[in-house]
Formats: structure tokens, sequence, C-alpha cells
């Protein structure tokens, strides 16, 4: 057996270097900041195995098979041998589970975070709610008005500031 | 589909997951042909979004089919390796991207339907099939927000973009029959998932529609017409043949490429 072998690798110790692979479409945050990673074990299937369970954001986001590639090769440069990615859908992922300091992270970055609530999946018109209220990232005004629900990835909407007139994205609730 | 009066029930759940996979996969294959066509940009992203989210949906549904099938295939192969007559999804969603307005109305029509399915699938006692809806009315519930907005937005607007849209209705109405439609499979695996059938979505669709088209000053055309059916049992009107030609081109030249 290698060096890697006799580490001593624990759970906490694999959500640190998970913590360490940032998303490939916002590399300014984490898989962890993100709230994907549903469950670490570790040494299940011999002393350097481990299972990382992740939820995917959206059905159809891209970036999941990459994220699940980066995790491999992140958690194999710290001497993991036998890494096991497995995908869960319920409960479904919610932006409520990202962390507060991904929420930070992601204003420094331009792009407003969620309002702390999820998709309102009841109603059927959106003219009969009330949207939340978005924080320019760029200036912090709250004067702000939607664009499109539909932005430049699957998980953001589109916004413009009425005070520093810049547009921005906004991830939206889900 | 095996001459015999009752389908084994894994063969029925094969076909009511390919139904729900094939619509979604379908539908999202002519929204992508419009991506960098789209009439505005922030339409056009929308578009893209739309076609996304439901070609995860198709993804995940497919998954599901082709274990229940069992033959060691997967969702690629279904997607890509039947032919017409295999195909389960609705006429509505292979009729032509035609005008913007077209598009707009097929997908209001399909997004509505496809909320309240969602809903009530959610709630189904199949594990696998609640977790999937669960997933899945989240990004649809925007969807079906979208083309509502827009549908009042146009059919309210402007003398040619009214004249639009109402066109589009008249002419895309007889394939919404079969959204309702409750045959043997309907029904059994609808049962089987505690869950009401198709035909139980009727009214609530009406009722959605009905309401949207008042606020758009259109003419909804009547519950009572003929219905154009067919789609569930794999017989299709001539455009998904020219659909599959171009989506399963790839996998058919070169059996087996991967990206």
């Amino acid at each position: 057996m290698n060096a890697a072998a006799e580490l001593d690798i624990g759970p906490d110790q694999v959500w640190g270097w998970l913590a360490e692979v940032s998303d490939p479409e916002i590399p300014v945050i984490s898989v962890v900041d993100l709230g994907i990673v549903r469950e670490v074990t570790v040494g299940a299937a011999g002393p350097a195995s481990c299972t990382v369970t992740i939820t995917p954001t959206y059905s159809g986001c891209p970036a999941m098979e990459v994220i699940a590639q980066d995790i491999d090769s992140a958690l194999r440069r710290h001497g993991l041998l036998q890494v096991t990615i497995e995908t869960r859908l319920a409960p479904a992922w919610t932006t409520d589970w990202m962390s507060a300091a991904g929420r930070e992270k992601l204003k420094g970055y331009g792009i407003a975070p969620p309002a702390q609530q999820v998709v309102d999946i009841s109603g059927i018109l959106r003219r009969s709610r009330a949207e939340p209220a978005v924080a320019c990232p760029n200036c912090g005004s709250a004067r702000t008005r939607l664009v499109s629900q539909f932005g430049s990835t699957a998980c953001k909407a589109l916004y413009r500031c009425d005070d520093c007139l810049e547009p921005f994205d906004y991830f939206k609730c889900h | 589909m095996r001459n015999r009066v009752e389908m084994d029930m894994d063969e029925r759940k094969f076909a009511f997951l390919t139904r729900m996979g094939d619509s979604a996969l379908i539908l999202s294959q002519q929204l992508c042909k419009l991506c960098g066509k789209g009439p505005a940009l922030e339409e056009d992203m929308a578009l893209a979004n739309v076609a996304l989210d439901l070609i995860g949906q198709a993804r995940l549904w497919l998954q599901h089919a082709a274990e229940v099938q069992g033959a060691g295939g997967d969702e690629d192969r279904l997607a890509f390796l039947r032919d017409v007559h295999q195909f389960r999804n609705f006429l509505l969603v292979e009729q032509p991207n035609g005008s913007y307005a077209d598009t707009l109305m097929r997908q209001f029509f399909f997004d509505t339907w496809h909320y309240f399915r969602l809903q009530a699938l959610s709630q189904s006692t199949d594990a696998r099939i609640a977790e999937i809806a669960q997933k899945s009315i989240k990004e649809v519930t925007y969807h079906v927000r979208r083309t509502g907005d827009l549908i009042v937005r146009l059919g309210d607007g402007t003398e040619e973009s009214h004249a639009r849209v109402q066109a589009a209705a008249n002419e895309l109405w007889m394939y919404t029959g079969e959204m309702f439609e409750a045959d043997q499979v309907e029904l059994a695996e609808a049962a089987a998932c505690g869950v009401a059938p198709a035909s139980g979505l009727r009214q609530p669709w009406l009722d959605h529609v009905g309401q949207v088209f008042a606020e758009a000053t259109l003419t909804m055309p009547s519950p009572d017409a003929w219905m154009q059916k067919g789609g569930l049992q794999g017989r299709h009107t001539e455009q998904l043949g020219y659909i599959l030609a171009e989506m399963q081109f790839l996998q058919r030249a070169y059996p087996a490429a991967q990206w």
C-alpha cells in the first residue's frame, strides 16, 4: 500500500478539501458554499475511499458533470484512491442551502445573492405575486428591476439598477 | 405494444415514462433550433434556458424509463435510436416553430399542462416519479409564468401581435386535447402512483388558459372542438420525422460516437 492508504482521513478533512473546489461557472464560490454537497462518507470501500453525494442545481445544468469531475480529481490529489460521486434528487436543491459566506462572495463578484426564500411553486401567475427586493451588487441601491427571469445561466435572472444604471445578474430563488 | 388485454407493469411504466420524457425532449430540440434567433436578447436567453431545463428533465424521465426497460440501454439510446412510431410525445410539441406567436402559444399550452401535471405527480407514491416531478416543477413554474405574461403582452398588444397570437391559438388548439387523454396506460399508471389521471387536469388547464386569454383579449377556441390524437400511441404528424432526422443524425451516422 502506498502512503495515501495510511493517511487517517476523516469526513471533516474531506469537507475542507471540497470547500476548495469552485463552481466552474462562478469561480468565487465553492461547491460547499453552493450547497450541492449533501453527504460525505469515508472508508466504506477501503481506507482511502470516499463517497460524495451531490444534488443537481437545475435538471439541465451543464456544469454538473464538470463539478463531479472536479471533485473527483481534487480528492485524488489529496491522496484518496477511490472516489465515488453519487447524485441525489430528493430533496430537491434549493438556494436556501447556499451558505452565508457564499452569498457574500457572490455579491463581491457582482451577482446579487438569492433572497432567503425558495421559489414559490404554489402559483402559476407571476403578476399576482410580489417579487423579492433585490439590491444592486454594484451600488447597493434597492431601486432595481427585473429585465428577464432567464439570465446568462440557468440559475440566474437579469436585473437592472435604476440608480447606477448597470445591468446585473441575480442568482434567482430556487 | 403487445397485443394483449393487459400490459405488464414494467411495460406500462415504461410507456408512461417515455410519454413524459419524449414531450420534454422534442420540445427542447425544437427550442434549441431558435438559439441565436430569438426576437430579442432576453427572449433568446429565455428560450435557451427553458430548452436546457427540458433536456435535463427529459434525461431524468428517460434514464428511469431505460432502467425500467432493463435491456441494458440508457437515456441516450432511447433518444437517439428509436424511430418515429416509438416516440410517445404529444403532437403539440412537434408542431413547427413557425412565427414567434406559434412558438410562444405552443409553449404556453404545454407549460400550463406541464405545471399541473408535475404538481400532481409530486404527490406520487412512486418515490422516483415524485422526486423527478418535485425537481422539475421548480423550473416549470418559471416557464409557465413567463409564457402567461407574454401571451398577455402580445394578445393585448398591437393589432398585428393580437392577430398573430390569436391565429396561433386557433391553429394549435386541436393538438391540446390529447394532453388530457386517459387511455389504459394513463389510467393504470396514475392509479398505481395514487394520483389523478391526466383527464383530471383538463379543468384547471382550461381555467388558467381562459383566465390568461381573457386578460390578453383573446378568444379561447371551443373546449368541445374536435381534437387530433395519436402521439401517445406513436402515430405522429410528418413533422416528427424531420425533427428526428436532425436530432439523431450523428448517432445514426457514427454509431456509439461519444462527445
